[in-house]
């Protein structure tokens, strides 16, 4: 449980550096650097390990991983951009932000109604947390692809919940869900590849055709 | 049955992806459709092919969205040979490829009995419904496409979240965790209230989001308005009825936990600030897909003012999801004629549809009527029935707003809609190629064939059905 905990500390960290970057390809490392320690943190969590377990743990790895930060660095090449613009809050205030988000979460799970069972460890306050500096992330960047990025770490706090619920997640559906994510990442890099081409940048403050006059 | 009404379309979509000729490749459309129509509706004859598994069990309100849907599909597959013939500069390879696929996601989401599934059927539709946004590969559709599958992301995302929170609701009380709503049901009164309660809220975003409820809608204008007509029908008829499906099961799970009046509340809150704000958007709308567009956030709305008040209100509610959908295929329909003719959906440069296409501009007037309430059509009946279960609740106020919001919409939709088939054609449009052809108006009319007769009798079997999903949204196994 030491172990899980510090774990999840680590991921906590990493959404304050990634608050805290600019160039967009430190970001992607530091994302996916968290998704596979996400993937780790299930073979932890059990003490017997069965086949769909460590079947689950290898698809999280490799995908968030590896195979979407792929993705996304090839998207990154193809656009030569190095960092994100101006974001909406700066760098600093969006990490305290983030931080005191994180601290706030962690106080207030302790109001929480929660189970008894796996009651000690941090999971639900880092999920939570995660989801909100996902959050962060997805207003307060402008180009496409830190957009990109901010949902990525959405779903990483959602993913970090989903450890709690293995007995209601059976393989089918969570293979299904993985798969989504891939597709997912997949279409969303040909549209932001297709913003680049049509719009000379991937600022998204360049789509704003589409109003109410 | 439920494998072959899955699979079977995703397999026509591999086979859409391989057939070289842009040409013949969007008969697959009807011919597949045709298929599952006829499955479906033999599905539907034999209450014994109902349980596939225990994730896959077609319950009454799956049977009416999977009908509706089917039809629907149906009908625009016909609609889609003909637009995709007029648009043969254009490969259609992915956009018959998508279509038939999310036909068979589609099926899944009416079939999953399992919450977890049904989330990955409800996120696969998005993204396979995202390449037929940007059909038309322009500036303003990729920024519309973005925009869609942005927003459609991180709300079904929440929904995840949601989702999640609902199986940790059985922890507290000492249960297995489990997302099989047969188990949940059963279970609902034990569920810890508060991961109950927060489930609910991050599923209405969530799947709200999907359905296009304000003030989650901001993507319904553009990807409505971008898209070609065929695919705002298939959205506003097919991608939001499904949405509405999975969004029934979390309304069910707190129903049978006791937690009615609470979610009566929120839902009639959202229903209505939903009505208000279409009606806000279409006064003065001068672009006639996007006024769609708010008409549909419109009748969302009403769908969740109808769950709202539940009980007498439930009948209405489940009817307006079938008339809704048939009447949404008329007005896209027609209104992709119209766009076609005139080259524009702007009512600066469109006007007197009535002379220019006589059929699509009278169809168009007509869904218009028929949308708004206005007797005999469909909606009027469904319309009529929830606010008949506003005033049998005694809910005046919550009735008194549906009339005003029905009637700001009216007369938005209504100025808008007469600039359009009203007047005389500018005379440049009279030298754009498109007349109104076999493909594109008899399924338009079909649709109208369909809303009208609703609106004069519903058909025993239809009736059967819709009492037995009120039944069942009433009842805990």
């Amino acid at each position: 449980m030491e172990m899980l905990n510090a774990l999840l500390v680590i991921v906590l960290v990493l959404n304050l550096f990634a608050l805290g970057t600019s160039r967009i390809l430190s970001v992607i490392h530091i994302v996916a650097t968290q998704g596979a320690l996400l993937g780790v943190i299930p073979l932890l969590l059990h003490e017997h390990l069965s086949l769909p377990v460590i079947l689950a743990a290898a698809a999280a790895i490799l995908l968030k991983g590896i195979v979407i930060p792929s993705i996304m660095i090839r998207s990154l090449r193809a656009a030569q951009i190095k960092r994100e613009v101006e974001p909406l809050i700066g760098l600093l205030p969006s990490v305290i932000l983030g931080a005191l988000a994180t601290a706030f979460v962690l106080l207030f799970s302790k109001q929480l109604p929660l189970a008894a069972h796996p009651v000690n460890t941090l999971i639900v306050p880092a999920s939570i947390s995660t989801v909100l500096v996902g959050f962060i992330l997805l207003t307060t960047r402008f180009k496409a692809l830190s957009q990109v990025l901010g949902y990525l770490v959405l779903e990483n706090g959602i993913f970090i919940f989903g450890m709690l619920l293995v007995q209601a997640i059976p393989l089918v559906v969570e293979m299904g869900m993985f798969l989504d994510l891939f597709v997912g990442v997949f279409v969303i890099s040909i549209i932001t590849n297709h913003i680049n081409q049509a719009f000379s940048s991937m600022d998204t403050r360049m789509l704003v055709s589409l109003k109410e006059e | 049955m439920a494998w072959v009404l899955i699979c079977f379309p995703i397999i026509m979509a591999a086979l859409a992806a391989a057939i070289p000729s842009n040409r013949w490749r969007p008969w697959l459309l009807p011919v597949t459709a045709l298929v599952h129509t006829a499955l479906t509706f033999w599905v539907l004859s034999r209450p014994d092919l109902a349980v596939s598994s225990a994730w896959l069990v077609l319950d009454p309100p799956g049977k009416i969205i999977l009908l509706v849907v089917s039809t629907l599909f149906l009908f625009c597959s016909f609609y889609c040979v003909g637009y995709l013939n007029y648009r043969q500069e254009r490969s259609n390879r992915i956009f018959v490829a998508c279509l038939l696929t999310f036909l068979g996601i589609m099926s899944l989401v009416t079939w999953a009995h399992h919450l977890g599934l049904m989330w990955v059927a409800i996120e696969a539709t998005t993204l396979s419904t995202a390449p037929l946004i940007y059909f038309n590969h322009s500036k303003r559709s990729i920024e519309a496409t973005w925009k869609y599958l942005l927003v459609g992301s991180v709300g079904i995302a929440l929904a995840l979240l949601g989702t999640f929170f609902l199986a940790y609701a059985s922890l507290p009380a000492g249960l297995t965790p489990t997302l099989t709503l047969g188990e949940l049901l059963h279970n609902a009164p034990l569920l810890s209230k508060p991961w109950l309660r927060a489930s609910f809220v991050l599923l209405l975003v969530g799947y709200g989001t999907k359905m296009g409820l304000a003030p989650m809608h901001t993507w319904k204008p553009d990807a409505y308005g971008e898209a070609p007509g065929v695919v705002g029908a298939i959205f506003a008829g097919g991608v939001t009825s499904c949405a509405f499906l999975a969004f029934l099961r979390i309304y069910h799970i707190c129903a049978a936990a006791g937690e009615g009046p609470y979610i009566s509340r929120l839902l009639l809150f959202m229903g209505l600030l939903s009505m208000a704000v279409a009606g806000l958007f279409m006064v003065g709308q001068r672009d006639f897909k996007r006024m769609l567009a708010y008409s549909s956030v419109e009748h969302m709305g009403i769908l969740m003012v109808g769950l709202g008040l539940g009980g007498p209100a439930l009948f209405g509610t489940m009817l307006h999801l079938v008339t809704n959908g048939v009447t949404k295929g008329v007005l896209f329909l027609s209104a992709g004629n119209i766009h076609r003719a005139y080259a524009s959906k702007n009512t600066e440069q469109v006007s007197g549809a009535m002379r220019r296409l006589p059929l699509s501009g009278a169809l168009f007037l007509a869904g218009f009527l028929a949308i708004t309430g206005s007797p005999p059509f469909g909606p009027f009946i469904s319309e009529f029935a929830i606010l008949n279960g506003a005033f049998d609740n005694g809910r005046f106020w919550v009735a008194g707003l549906f009339l005003l919001f029905l009637l700001v919409v009216f007369m938005g939709m209504g100025k808008t809609v007469l600039k359009v088939v009203q007047g005389r054609a500018p005379l440049e449009v009279h030298d754009t190629p498109y007349h109104d052809g076999w493909l594109t108006a008899a399924p338009p009319v079909a649709f109208m064939v369909l809303v009208l007769l609703l609106g004069l009798y519903i058909p025993a079997p239809l009736r059967a059905l819709l009492n037995d999903a009120v039944q069942f949204l009433g009842s805990r196994p």
